[in-house]
Parts: structure tokens; C-alpha cells; sequence
């Protein structure tokens, strides 16, 4: 496998409800690569602010299209909100290690949950899709409402799903880590799959290691190089300091150190 | 029509040459190999490593970086295998490369592991050059060596009786006279200066009134300080006669070029290298491009060539 540093032309970049959106970019380079859970890093800006790139999780391919979603949470991601169609974007990528799940695409019963917390659906829709003849069950958990990201997609794959809100506005009240737990009374997979916030994959970790399965959780930090050459976008395990950007994003839950 | 000459870029640092002034600063170059993927490494003027100690270095807690205003800051704290992983591990893809490469070393407590590390350093054919690292922000002491001329007199001295590689002194910003350390660095025998590590730097989370970096403070760099890193070239370049390596904010070949006219014989791209890792060759491909355009043959006719003060 190799990294590539390239223009790559946007195909489309729609607005998602809320603060989201949705682009899709041509890259065969990146297309015929990535493996779930793998990241891209894109410079939003040829000026010095912001200065750094944004890293994005690769939400799905298709062909030679590559598709990612992003919350618009401050200035770079609002500069890639108003780019368009024909414009060219400077990304390097695929890169990181993604989900180990080689094991499991051939198994025709379900032996993994994939857990998503907010933004954290981005990567799971691609695995979702490497897994679908498993029909894996996916627990989807945001705040409200509008923030439960993707669930076309998860119901296009034939997926199990399983919402909570924090607020009760749809499916399970309360946090999705909670709802994990009941699902965990009857359910025993090999395996969780999850992306999301901090805590909650915190939260995810520990019920997994109460219940004796393996999990593999996506991390996210704030990133200088993306390549593993700074070092700044670690995470404590049990072997020392890792890099989210090389040695991750994904990681074995009982490989960290909270 | 008169032919229009190929420019030379070549420079010499010391007794080391190298066939064009354009290196990529320590820390933000990992050892070369993170790079490899995008990128004609042999094209580089000369690489400088991830500063390597005697021991390795888990580094500082996180976060270890933040994005400010053009630039970010960074409190890696020299994570490293340290030197024995490193010359197994780092080296041998190094080597291959065929270009000037540039150990970067530190000191984590006493100044005699830099003599140790260079005694080591020395016996090696495929380490170019030396730059002693007494400049990093990101250790856990009150006083940096190079924030001191006594002291930086004293452990240059007492490296260069132990090789003849070509001897970089890299140095901090945070002082108050660059001069008076730059005298000190040359007086002990360094054969070039690196110019500008980072500025001390602190930015805080105002909702949570946290500060953003793990271990509070750090480095600042990127084109934010190249106002600064120019001015220290420049009055640094007057003083002194050993060649100075000029960084800080280099993200393009003007900037690259700003560098030069104040005085430095070659660049090192630091920052740059994680928003555009062809920086380097871009710089490069333009320097050569720009000299030809202005019939400029050699290097030493730009460097220093501030026009207002040779008039």
C-alpha cells in the first residue's frame, strides 16, 4: 500500500441536517486502498489559516468515489462546507490503520456490534458494508434527534439497528453505551466495533472487558503531520505512547490506558 | 541570445557539502521513512533526524500539539528509541538514501551525554553532520543550555574534541541576545548555526479554562515566527562568519528566500512539512528556477545581500 499526495476533484458536497455535510471526491488511488477506518487528510485552505489539515474519516467508497462526512465545528471545516463540485481538494491519504475485521466477512451470523456516537457513524457505514452478509447489529447514539447520522445507509445494508437519544426524541433514552448494556443481557458478539466520543468509547471498553469480548475502537486527536512523523497525536497503551495518525486510529480496547 | 548559465546551488557548511542549501528541520521529518510514499528523497539538500538521546524518551503527555494563529504549538518532549534503537532501526534506511543526513542529539540530564553521543556519531561514515539540540523547549528544566553563553560555550567545546563532523549548534529563540550565544557557539568551534528552534508559546481553552497542550506549555512554530527567526538571521549574520541554517515559518520559496537575503547560507523547512511535504523540492525546483531568471550563478550572491545595508 502506498500514501499519495494528490488533487482530487469534488464530486459533490451536500449540506446533512444540522451542522454536518457530505462530500464526495474522485481518487482511484484512495478508493482501491482504504479499508475501513482508515483517514484522509485534507487542506482546506492554500493560506496560513488554518494552517494545519483536517483530518476526516473515510465514510465509504464507491468506485473511484471517495465519501466523507464532517460537523462543521470551526473555521476549517467551514471553509470545506462551502467548496464545490469542480473544485480540487490537496489530499493525502489513505492512511492509519483501520478495523481488523478480515475474520468476520465471511460469517453469515452475527458476531459484531458496531457502536457509533455522533460523527463516530462516518467509518462504520464502510464497514457496515465489508460485513453485511453477517448483518451485524449497529447502535447508533446521539444527543437528540437530528444528530442520528446515516441511518439510510445502515437499513440499505440490511443492518440490525438499535438508536438511543440522550433527550428520548428517538428510540432508546439515554446514552447509547446504556442501551449496550441491556443488548449485552441477551446478545454475546465476538467483537464491538466503535467510533465516537472519548468517553463513550471509554464507556464501550470497559462493559466489553466485563464481558470478556474483544473490542476495537477509533480514535480521534488533534493531529499536526498525519503520518506518524511528529508524534504529536498520541494515546497512552500499555506498550507506551502510540500514534493515532500510524499506530491507530484504530486500537484494541485492552490496549489502552485511560 | 546570450544562453542562459545552469545556477550552482550548491553549499558548503564546514567541510561538509551539500549539493543544494534546502534540509528539513528536526522534529518534523520523523527519520525520513514517513515520508518515502510521496516524495523524491534523494533530491533533499541534507535531512536533519528526530533529536536522538542516549536513552529513549517516552515524551510528554497529550495533547502535544495545537493549531494558533499561522502557526501551532508543540510539546513533544524528544520522544525517541533512543540511540542504539535508532542506529538498528532508523539508520540503515537513511543510509540508503544517499544524501547528507544530520543527527540531530540531545541531553536529558548531565551535558556529557552529548560527548557520548557523539563519540558514537563520530565512528559513522553515514552521519554527515552533528546539530546539538540545546534549544528544546519541551524538557522539564528551568534553563536551557543555549540560553547561556558560558554553557553553550562549554558543551560545544567539549563535543568538538571528540569529532570532526561537520558541528550544528541549533538554538533557542528565548534569550535575550542571539548574539551574544551565536559569538559563544562560534568561539567553541561550531561550524554552522541552525537558526530558529521554537518560541516559548501557551494557548488556553477559554471554555474550560484549561490549557490546551498536556504539559501546559510549549514550542511555537510555523509562519507565525518568521518575523522574528529573519531578524534573529540577520543580526546574527553580522556578527558572525561561521554559515547560518535559517528556519522558522518557511512554507514557500519567497519565504525560503527571505531567509537567505538576511543572511543564512542554507534553509531547513520545519512546520511546512505537515501541510505540504513537497515544500522542500518545491523550494528547491523555484530556487533554481528564480536564480536562473535573475542570472544569479551562486548561492553567496543572495546571502546576506540585503540591499539597503550594502548601500
Amino acid at each position: 500500500m502506498s500514501i499519495g499526495q494528490l488533487q482530487a476533484k469534488i464530486i459533490s458536497n451536500q449540506k446533512l441536517a444540522g451542522h454536518y455535510g457530505h462530500l464526495e471526491f474522485d481518487s482511484a488511488l484512495i478508493a482501491q486502498q482504504a479499508t475501513p477506518g482508515q483517514f484522509i487528510n485534507i487542506r482546506v485552505s492554500d493560506a496560513v489559516e488554518p494552517l494545519l489539515r483536517r483530518p476526516l474519516s473515510i465514510h465509504n467508497v464507491q468506485g473511484s468515489k471517495v465519501k466523507i462526512i464532517y460537523k462543521i465545528i470551526g473555521q476549517g471545516t467551514q471553509m470545506l462546507s462551502a467548496k464545490q463540485p469542480g473544485e480540487f481538494l490537496d489530499i493525502i491519504g489513505p492512511l492509519g490503520n483501520g478495523f481488523a475485521y478480515q475474520n468476520l466477512v465471511q460469517s453469515k451470523k452475527a458476531k459484531s456490534v458496531l457502536i457509533a456516537g455522533g460523527m463516530g457513524v462516518a467509518p462504520l457505514v464502510f464497514l457496515a458494508e465489508k460485513l453485511k452478509s453477517s448483518q451485524p447489529l449497529v447502535l447508533i447514539g446521539a444527543k437528540t434527534k437530528n444528530e442520528i447520522l446515516c441511518l439510510q445507509e445502515f437499513k440499505r445494508l440490511n443492518c440490525k439497528l438499535a438508536l438511543a437519544t440522550e433527550d428520548g426524541s428517538l428510540g432508546f433514552k439515554g446514552r447509547v453505551t446504556d442501551l449496550l448494556k441491556t443488548i449485552l443481557e441477551k446478545t454475546y458478539p465476538e467483537v464491538i466495533f466503535s467510533c465516537g466520543p472519548q468517553a463513550m468509547l471509554k464507556a464501550v471498553a470497559s462493559l466489553a472487558l466485563k464481558n470478556g469480548i474483544d473490542t476495537q475502537l477509533s480514535l480521534e486527536e488533534h493531529m499536526a503531520c498525519g503520518l506518524g512523523a511528529c508524534l504529536g497525536c498520541v494515546v497512552l497503551t500499555k506498550n507506551g505512547y502510540k500514534t493515532v495518525c500510524k499506530d491507530g486510529p484504530v486500537f484494541a480496547g485492552g490496549e489502552l490506558i485511560w | 541570445m546570450v544562453k542562459p548559465i545552469k545556477p550552482n546551488l550548491s553549499i558548503k557548511l564546514g567541510a561538509l557539502d551539500l549539493k543544494n542549501p534546502v534540509m528539513v528541520a528536526s522534529g518534523t521529518f520523523g527519520y525520513a521513512q514517513e515520508f518515502k510514499d510521496f516524495m523524491d528523497l534523494k533530491k533533499l539538500g541534507a535531512l536533519v533526524t528526530k533529536t536522538i538521546t542516549v536513552k529513549p524518551r517516552q515524551g510528554n503527555i497529550a495533547p502535544r500539539t495545537c493549531e494558533t494563529p499561522a502557526g501551532m504549538l508543540n510539546s513533544i518532549g524528544l520522544e525517541n528509541p533512543g540511540v542504539e534503537r535508532f542506529l538498528q532501526e532508523k539508520l540503515p534506511f537513511l543510509r540508503k538514501l544517499n544524501i547528507p543526513v544530520i543527527v540531530s542529539i540531545a541531553a536529558e540530564e548531565a551535558a556529557e551525554e552529548f560527548v557520548d553521543l557523539a563519540q558514537q556519531l563520530d565512528q559513522l561514515p553515514e552521519v554527515s553532520a552533528i546539530e546539538l539540540n540545546i534549544s528544546c523547549p519541551n524538557l522539564d528544566k528551568s534553563r536551557l543550555i543555549s540560553q547561556d553563553a558560558d554553557n553553550t560555550l562549554e558543551v560545544i567545546s567539549a563535543v568538538r574534541k571528540v569529532t570532526t563532523k561537520c558541528l550544528i549548534a541549533k538554538l533557542s529563540p528565548n534569550v535575550t541576545s542571539i548574539v551574544d550565544i551565536a559569538l559563544a557557539a562560534q568561539n567553541a568551534g561550531a561550524d554552522a548555526l541552525a537558526l530558529i528552534n521554537t518560541l516559548g508559546g501557551m494557548s488556553i481553552d477559554v471554555h474550560k479554562r484549561i490549557p490546551k497542550l498536556g504539559s501546559w506549555v510549549g514550542g511555537l512554530s510555523g509562519p507565525a515566527i518568521r518575523p522574528v527567526a529573519i531578524k534573529m538571521v540577520w543580526e546574527v549574520y553580522n556578527k558572525i562568519k561561521i554559515p547560518i541554517i535559517g528556519m522558522g515559518g518557511i512554507i514557500d520559496l519567497d519565504s525560503a528566500l527571505e531567509f537567505f537575503i538576511a543572511g543564512s547560507t542554507a534553509i531547513s523547512v520545519g512546520t511546512a512539512n505537515f501541510i505540504n511535504p513537497k515544500t522542500s523540492l518545491e523550494i528547491i525546483s523555484g530556487l533554481e528556477q528564480y536564480m536562473t531568471e535573475h542570472n544569479i550563478q551562486n548561492l553567496n550572491n543572495i546571502t546576506g545581500r540585503l540591499k539597503a545595508c550594502k548601500d
